[in-house]
Order: structure tokens, then C-alpha cells, then sequence
């Protein structure tokens, strides 16, 4: 059954058609990768999606509930988290606080006026940082740590909101190799351990073929193919999209 | 921790000097420095400007003032009454002003406190006008200067608690993301307009007892308490003490009263001075008094490491 479904979604930046009739269905419990040249339509895709921008036509349901032009604070509440490609944190708070705020919202603490913040979600804190790796970067400002584990941040405060489904937007990009193995075999556990709905987009080919069940290649905001990894890798269309690039996820 | 209990100390041996004087400064400072504080709610800890604060001052002010004097009703009933209209107006115009951001948030609060100030002026049956509503029947039990000296100290301790414990709650914390990114906020399933409006009605209720407390001490409310020059005041004392520390400004408000006084006995030059401060704040002094403070002791434990 499908968990997340968009119907004939389109995004018109005042002539410019960025999302064009995209009907996809995401499945419970599939990872499924979003791909495409640059410009293709990716991140306003996610951004229709999570109620960051507000789709020109076309419908988005969650779980059978229509979804379309909702605010990002109630999609996230559904169950629909997401990270970002450009980093999106706190960046003069700490780590820790980065995470523990997202805590503190997911149990419905925020509007708690004489409760002191301090030792809201202590533990739950220590423990996903511990999980994405960055439990001795704890105290230190989130905007000075390097670029990857600003990325690994931005993770973890997608997974502090418990999602059913999780959205991920390039996750990777910016990362050192060794980052990005860390971060991949993080995100592949998580999402079995938990039996999380992932979809996600990213441009290393070796990551997109490693872990997604399927795929679907967005160009000029158009799907143009969607399926197995196979049947996509070898789609004429889309070997015409990636002209000469290697799509074999091999040799990285 | 220890410097806030010995300025406690401090201020509750005051009276004993029997310096008059001494403790009509104080008191002015004390009123002064909360409602710099509740300002702060809104600009420090969740990064929304406000032009127009006097608008809950003067609203708790002139309430308290006109409940007492002309409807004789008893202090512990004008005064929470007072603070519960300073509330009720700052939840009205927050759900406007929050649809806003930026500077466009700042310039509504502007305008409705010009609005609040259009009322005063203009309501003289009530409010007296631009003469002033002079003469509050003061209540008997505060009618001398030491036990007003003990009423305001004991509100103002009371408000400044309750302010610190909600700056440094879960709500508080949140507050301060929101105040940092507040898209990021928002995917994480906070509402962070519901937040802001959250921040403006406590700043505007804190806001409404020290207007209260201000009308007592003055025994009046005059129009200028709600004109925008007293929101600057408020203003200009929260980013001379520093707005990213909890009681900056409480310290920028005695500073800056201080030197208004102190100014006052040689000049009339007060404006002017206030504008160099201004520039000096601006050029030199982004974080304020607290954040050079805490510069020079970084400085200094740096060196002592290096040493
Ligand atoms: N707010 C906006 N206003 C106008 N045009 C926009 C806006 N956001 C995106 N676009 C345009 O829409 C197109 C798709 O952008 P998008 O960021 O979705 O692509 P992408 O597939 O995520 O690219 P990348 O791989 O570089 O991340 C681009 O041409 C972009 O310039
Ligand atoms: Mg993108």
C-alpha cells in the first residue's frame, strides 16, 4: 500500500514549470531514490511535498489523508521528517541543543512556560548523537563543526522526530568518503531497525544502486522513468538524460 | 547566581540608609530594568523587534491608575486587572504583528502603540489627555516611600523569577531556535508563529506590571509613557546591557537611567548624549555591556592559560 502518494504535482515558478505532473507512489517500508541532473526538480519536489512551498496544481496524500498546502509544522507531526541539502540547523546553538530541541517538540514540550529546558530529553539527546556519530562534537556551536559533520547533524535532527517516513535531500553531498559510508550504513540500519519509508535523493550513483529498492529519474520536473534499479539503469531515456556518465554505481 | 543575591541583599538594606533620594532612583531603576526585561523576551530570546513596548506600559499604568482613582476599586483587585488588560491588548495585536517578520513586524508594533497613544491623547474624560492623569488615590497601606520601596521590589523580584524561569524552560530553549532558524523550527513540528505570539503576550504582560508599578511610583501616567520614545528607551537600555544575556538588560537599564541623571545635573543635552550612546552601542558594543564583559574575561582566561 501506498504511504505517500503525490498526484499530478505541479510547481509553476511564475512560468517556470519545476515539478510537472509528478504522480509517484511510495511504498511502506521501500527506499526509493529520486535522481536527476541538476535543476531537474528534486529539492522543490521535497518541497511540495513537506509543505515548504505550496504545489500550482496536483495533490499530495499521507496515509490516505490529502495533505496538499499543509504547513510544515503539521506534515511533520504525521510523521514526515526531513533533512536538507543546504544545511539547516541552528548554527550559533550546540549540538546538543540542535538535537534536544527537536526532542523537546516531538514530545510536545515546547509550549512548556516554568518547566526548566535543561534536562528536557537528556538521555534521548546523548543517545542520537551517539547513534549519527557526533557524541563527543556535543558541546561544541553547531555552524563551527566541519561541512560532513554539519550533514550528520542534519540527520540527526530528522531522525529526532521519530518520522514513519523519511525525506532526505542529498544526504551525503559535501562529505568525505569515509563520511559517507559512515552516514549510508546509518541511514540503511535506521531505516530497517525502525521500518522506516525512505525516499531520498542523491548524486553518487554507487550510493542511489547500493541501497534503493526503487528509482525514479525526475528531468526538466518530469518523471521519466521509475522502477527497478535495473530496469532504470538500463532505460534508453534515461541513459540519453545521463549522457556518457557512468550509471553502473561502480568504480566510485 | 551570587551576583544577583548580594544585589538583592543590597537593595533590600537600601531604605535602611534613609537616603530618600537614593531609593526614588532605585525604585525608577527597578521598574525600568523589568520592563527592559520583558522587552527582551521578545527581542533577545525570540528575535522580533518591537517598536512600540510602551503600549503594554502604559496601558498597565494608566488601568491601575483610573481603576484606583476613579472607580475607587482596592489595589489587589485594580493592579492584576491592570496587568490582565496589558495581557489581553498584547494578545490582540501579537496575533496581527506575528503574521509579520522583520521589519515589517516592528513597524505594526509601531503603529499600534502610536494607536494606543492616539486613544490616551485623545480619551481626556478618562485619561485626562496631554495634562496628565495626576494625583492616584494611593492606597493606604502604600502611602509612605519605604513601604512603596518594598512593594515595588517584591513585585519586580517576583516578575524578574518568573521571566527567568520562562527564558530558561523548554519553551524558552525552543524560543531561541526559533529566534535562530526559524524554518528549521518549523520542520521539526514547531509552530513558530504560535511560538512568537507565545513570547510577545509574556513580554507585553510583563511589560503591563511594570507600567503598573510605574503609575504608583509617579502617583500618574502621563501620554509621553506610551509615545514610541519610551519604546526606544526600552529599547536602547536591552542592546546597551546586551540582548543575548538574561539580566543585560536589567544592567542596561540602570546604566542608562544613571546616566541620565547624571547628565541632567550638568546639561540639557540629554537627547544628544543618548544618540552618542546609541552610535557607541551600534559601532562598538554589538553584544552590549555583558558581551564585552564576557570578552575581556575570555581574553584574560586565554592569557592566563597561555601564561
Ligand atoms: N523559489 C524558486 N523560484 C524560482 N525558481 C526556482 C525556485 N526554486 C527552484 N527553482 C528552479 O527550479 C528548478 C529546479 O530546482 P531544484 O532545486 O528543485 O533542482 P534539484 O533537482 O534539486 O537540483 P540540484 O541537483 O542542483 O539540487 C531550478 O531551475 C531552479 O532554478
Ligand atoms: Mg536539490
Amino acid at each position: 500500500m501506498a504511504i505517500l502518494e503525490t498526484q499530478n504535482l505541479m510547481k509553476d515558478f511564475g512560468g517556470f514549470v519545476a515539478t510537472n505532473n509528478v504522480s509517484l507512489q511510495l511504498i511502506e517500508g521501500e527506499r526509493h531514490a529520486i535522481i536527476g541532473p541538476n535543476g531537474a526538480g528534486k529539492t522543490t519536489f521535497f518541497n511540495l511535498i513537506t509543505g515548504h512551498l505550496t504545489p500550482s496544481s496536483g495533490k499530495v496524500i499521507f496515509e490516505g489523508k490529502d495533505i496538499t498546502g499543509m504547513v510544515p509544522h503539521k506534515v511533520v507531526r504525521l510523521g514526515l521528517a526531513r533533512s536538507f541539502q543546504r544545511i539547516n540547523i541552528y548554527p550559533r546553538m550546540t549540538v546538543f541543543e540542535n538535537v534536544q530541541v527537536a526532542l523537546i517538540a516531538r514530545d510536545h514540550n515546547h509550549f512548556k512556560l516554568f518547566s526548566l529546558g535543561e534536562p528536557h530529553n537528556r538521555q534521548d539527546t546523548k543517545d542520537l548523537l551517539e547513534l549519527v556519530g557526533l557524541d563527543t562534537e556535543a558541546l561544541e556551536i553547531a555552524g563551527e563543526l566541519s561541512y560532513g559533520k554539519q550533514k550528520q547533524l542534519e540527520l540527526a535532527i530528522a531522525l529526532a522526530e521519530n518520522p514513519r517516513v523519511l525525506l532526505l535531500d542529498e544526504p551525503t553531498a559535501g562529505m568525505s568518503p569515509q563520511e559517507t559510508d559512515e552516514a549510508i550504513e546509518l541511514v540503511d540500519r535506521i531505516t530497517k531497525e525502525r521500518g522506516l519509508t525512505l525516499l531520498f535523493t542523491e548524486h553518487d550513483m554507487s550510493v542511489v544502486f547500493g541501497i534503493s529498492d526503487r528509482i525514479s529519474v525526475l528531468h526538466h520536473g518530469e518523471i521519466i522513468a521509475s522502477g527497478l534499479p535495473d530496469d532504470v539503469r538500463n532505460d534508453p531515456e534515461v541513459r540519453r538524460v545521463y549522457l556518457g556518465e557512468s550509471l553502473d554505481g561502480e568504480g566510485h | 547566581m551570587l551576583a544577583c543575591l548580594i544585589v538583592l541583599i543590597a537593595l533590600v538594606a537600601l531604605p535602611m540608609s534613609g537616603d530618600l533620594h537614593a531609593m526614588d532612583v532605585t525604585v525608577e531603576i527597578m521598574i525600568l530594568a523589568l520592563f527592559a526585561l520583558s522587552l527582551n523576551t521578545l527581542i533577545g530570546y525570540s528575535g522580533n523587534v518591537s517598536f512600540g513596548h510602551a503600549a503594554y506600559f502604559a496601558i498597565g499604568g494608566y488601568t491601575n491608575a483610573i481603576l484606583l482613582t476613579t472607580y475607587h476599586v482596592p489595589l489587589l483587585i485594580a493592579m492584576p486587572v491592570a496587568i490582565l488588560f496589558a495581557m489581553v491588548a498584547s494578545m490582540f495585536v501579537a496575533w496581527f504583528c506575528t503574521r509579520l517578520t522583520d521589519i515589517y513586524f516592528a513597524m505594526l508594533t509601531l503603529a499600534f502603540s502610536m494607536l494606543v497613544w492616539a486613544i490616551l491623547f485623545k480619551w481626556r474624560e478618562m485619561t485626562n489627555g496631554d495634562d496628565g492623569f495626576v494625583g492616584i488615590a494611593m492606597p493606604a497601606f502604600l502611602d509612605d516611600r519605604v513601604p512603596l520601596y518594598y512593594f515595588t521590589l517584591a513585585v519586580v523580584t517576583a516578575s524578574i523569577g518568573l521571566l527567568w524561569l520562562i527564558c530558561h524552560s523548554a519553551f524558552g530553549k525552543v524560543l531561541v531556535a526559533v529566534r535562530e532558524n526559524r524554518t528549521r523550527a518549523g520542520f521539526v513540528g514547531v509552530d513558530t508563529r504560535r511560538m512568537r505570539w507565545t513570547a510577545f503576550v509574556i513580554a507585553g504582560t510583563f511589560g503591563g506590571i511594570a507600567g503598573s508599578l510605574y503609575a504608583l511610583f509617579k502617583s500618574g501616567m502621563y501620554v509621553e509613557n506610551a509615545f514610541w520614545t519610551q519604546s526606544a528607551q526600552a529599547l536602547i537600555m536591552t542592546l546597551l546591557g546586551g540582548m543575548y544575556s538574561f539580566f543585560g538588560p536589567a544592567i542596561g537599564a540602570a546604566t542608562l537611567h544613571l546616566l541620565e541623571i547624571l547628565t541632567n545635573r550638568y546639561t540639557e543635552y540629554w537627547p544628544t548624549v543618548l544618540g552618542g550612546i546609541l552610535l557607541v552601542i551600534l559601532l562598538f558594543l554589538p553584544d552590549g555591556m555583558v558581551g564585552l564583559a564576557q570578552k575581556i574575561q575570555s581574553r584574560f582566561s586565554r592569557n592566563g592559560g597561555a601564561n
